[in-house]
């Protein structure tokens, strides 16, 4: 006993010894799921680490995980009246919230995450997560024997819908005969309801499953029945080292550091990033348990579409009644993160 | 063998009961400080994270406030509805339906001026939560349907419903796809109560419903049908008390409290309606209740309590880098010492052979 209060009076007096290096750049990030789902958290929080890695004793990161998007904008302001002078607000729930703080702090400086509104001190950012679908779509669309691929989709929304289209296109360019099933988990993160949608893709037949959740949870449902599945967000090799195909990884790092440094050197300001494969904010895992020739294609694709020379939605691109979609070369950036219909060939009616 | 057992003390001391719960409180302020110490953590900084900034800053204390503010209100219902031994576990979801009803009046009167928005948004948020509060007490009564299943099942229901709600017939069809209504106008916006606060007109409410709570359930005919029909329902019924009737109100008024935080949360809070407007107030407002000992006044030391704990355990996050995890420990920490404390002050532990 007696050496825990000798500790806690030491503890006491280091932590009244003035703090040195006030200069530092406080930077702060709020998270939608525990930095342990091992997927869009997760990645969200490597980026963190990234920037303490790079820029060492010029900034101090903090972060507070499990924030309800409901509930977030007292968090947010928790970190921006604690000092920190860029935020980053990783879902796009905090959309609201985080305008509402920035106009209350305007020397501070906010990133949001995937969505649509900036102001004078908000940017927003998110990556072409559609390339990477559009090459795991290709494999999905080799390996499928029964033709019918599970899609476990979190929301209806743009970002969610555009990687359903990409990945289908994907599949398609390769087999004309695949089809696609779609479950809605309506989480983004929540092992037991992502397993139980995958369960139910795989019970109607699909016999490669993929993922726009955050958990490994429908890849280890399909690796528990043998079929194939897809990592999301992180490398999740090691959750079903034999079954996995491949990861899409989200790398937010290099723009982590990029802004955080734009911020130290006095050159930040407000925009609306949307980089991929080209800028290493999309990455893929290795590509395993497949077919050296399906491997092959894939990493022909993948470089295609990091050298500009393809496009997963080049046009023609057909929505579901028919109609060719509004289109020059390929579909702009505004038109993927506006996404709102399904293209042709999906059996499935998009939730409105 | 040896059986550990719990006997009941014959009378407890008035001091025991107030010197336990701070003794309680003391225990788990030890326990966390050696886990705190282990991990490498300054105390002086966990102190100030937990006990000095949320009572001396402006800022931190009006969050504390509003953060209880849902919790108070719904837990007064609650205590109706337990001292009655009637079991609401779905106050959750009439907070649910309390945010959908008034946030519906708000979604119709988008783009309209007027002072009488506001109190219609509360008016529907009430009347949402009692009605939907009266289902389980009108299947009780008709078919005996246990009110603790029903009333629980009813959660699900009221989230699914309004999820359908802001992703179908109510979503702002500016967002594109996503699941949110308009932003209320400034009309439907229950703001700060004086320019540059943040405490709003919901905090009042609430203070309200402590004080009828106390009047009613201390000194109306009414609060003691409530107790009678509990601890000894045939002499309530012999006593002319109807039973039904009183499941019917306790029910009524836990909803209309529910609902009325619900919209509260939704206008003061979030502006707009969402796929999930709740962090479980619901649920957590149970714990609320009895901690405060189905008594008003308690249950609203309980929800400040409780309050600090939840901002506390975010500021902890950033100041001392502990994991959400480890922040939601001490909260379990420090309620099971309270209960523990409260066990040990009515029973005696005994080793029998």
């Amino acid at each position: 006993m007696l050496k825990y209060l000798l500790g806690a009076a030491a503890a006491v007096a280091l932590s009244v010894a003035p703090a040195a290096a006030q200069q530092k750049l406080k930077v702060g990030f709020i998270y939608v799921g525990p930095v342990g789902d091992f997927g869009w958290s997760y990645q969200h929080d490597q980026g963190r680490i990234a920037i303490e890695k790079a820029l060492g004793a010029q900034v101090e990161t903090s972060y507070i995980e499990n924030v309800p998007e409901a509930d977030s904008a007292r968090s947010i302001e928790q970190l921006a009246r604690t000092g920190h002078k860029l935020i980053f607000t990783t879902s796009f729930g905090y959309m609201e919230p985080t305008l509402a703080v920035a106009k209350k702090y305007p020397d501070v400086k906010f990133e949001h995450a995937t969505g649509f509104k900036r102001d004078k001190n908000v940017a927003t950012y998110s990556a072409k997560f559609h390339e990477g679908r559009y090459i795991i779509g290709q494999i999905a669309g080799k390996m499928t024997k029964s033709n019918t691929i599970g899609y476990v989709g979190a929301f209806p929304i743009p970002e969610v819908v555009a990687g359903i289209n990409a990945f289908f296109l994907g599949a398609k360019s390769v087999n004309p005969n695949v089809k696609i099933k779609i479950v809605w988990a309506n989480t983004w993160f929540d092992p037991g309801k992502e397993g139980d949608a995958a369960k139910a893709l795989l019970d109607q037949g699909a016999d490669v499953i993929t993922q726009h959740t955050d958990s490994p949870a429908p890849l280890q449902q399909a690796a528990a029945r043998g079929k194939f599945a897809f990592g999301q967000a992180s490398d999740m090799s090691k959750f079903a080292p034999n079954n996995i195909l491949t990861s899409i990884i989200d790398n937010w790092s290099p723009y982590y550091i990029e802004r955080t440094k734009a911020v130290l050197e006095g050159k930040w300001a407000s925009q609306d990033s949307f980089e991929g494969l080209a800028k290493g904010e999309v990455k893929m895992g290795p590509y395993v348990n497949m077919p050296p020739e399906v491997k092959a294609m894939a990493e022909a694709t993948e470089k295609a579409i990091a050298s500009g020379a393809l496009n997963p939605f080049k046009c023609p691109i057909v929505n579901q009644d028919g109609k060719e979609v509004e289109c020059k070369d390929a579909l702009t950036d505004a038109q993927v993160t506006s996404m709102n219909f399904y293209v042709q060939g999906i059996d499935d009616k998009l939730p409105k | 063998m040896m059986v550990l057992s719990l006997v009941p003390r014959q009378g407890v001391s008035r001091v025991r009961e107030i010197v336990t719960p701070l003794v309680a409180f003391v225990v788990a302020l030890v326990i966390a400080a050696l886990v705190l110490l282990a991990m490498g953590k300054s105390l002086k900084t966990a102190a100030d994270v937990y006990v000095v900034e949320p009572l001396t800053t402006a800022w931190s204390l009006q969050e504390v406030i509003l953060k209880a503010t849902p919790l108070t209100l719904i837990a007064i219902g609650l205590i109706f509805a337990v001292r009655a031994n009637r079991w609401n576990i779905g106050a959750e979801g009439q907070y649910v339906v309390g945010g959908m009803f008034g946030g519906w009046v708000a979604i119709a009167a988008h783009g309209m001026e007027g002072v009488w928005i506001l109190p219609a948004m509360l008016i529907a948020g009430m009347a949402g939560g009692l009605v939907y509060g009266l289902i389980p007490a009108a299947l009780r009564n008709r078919f005996g349907i246990s009110e603790i299943l029903s009333s629980l099942m009813l959660v699900y229901v009221a989230e699914l419903a309004l999820d359908y709600l802001v992703r179908g017939p109510w979503r702002d069809r500016t967002a594109f796809n996503f699941p949110k209504s308009v932003n209320f106008d400034a009309a439907a916006t229950l703001g700060p109560l004086w320019e540059g606060g943040k405490l709003h007109g919901g905090v009042l409410l609430a203070l309200l419903a402590v004080l009828g709570a106390v009047v009613l359930l201390g000194r109306s005919r009414f609060g003691f049908a409530v107790s009678a029909t509990g601890e000894a329902p045939r002499a309530a019924n012999f006593a002319g008390f109807n039973d039904h009737r009183l499941t019917l109100a306790v029910f009524a008024i836990s909803g209309a409290l529910a609902g009325l935080a619900g919209i509260i949360e939704v206008s003061a809070n979030m502006g707009q309606l969402q796929p999930s407007i709740s962090q479980g107030y619901g649920f957590t407002a149970i714990i609320v209740a009895f901690l405060g000992r189905l008594n008003p006044v308690g249950a609203l030391v309980s929800a400040l309590v409780l309050a600090i704990l939840l901002i506390g355990s975010e500021t902890a996050q950033i100041m001392l880098k502990l994991p959400f995890d480890m922040t939601r420990a001490f909260m379990g920490l420090l309620l099971l010492c309270i209960l523990a404390g409260e066990a040990l002050t009515r029973y005696k532990v005994r080793w029998n052979a």
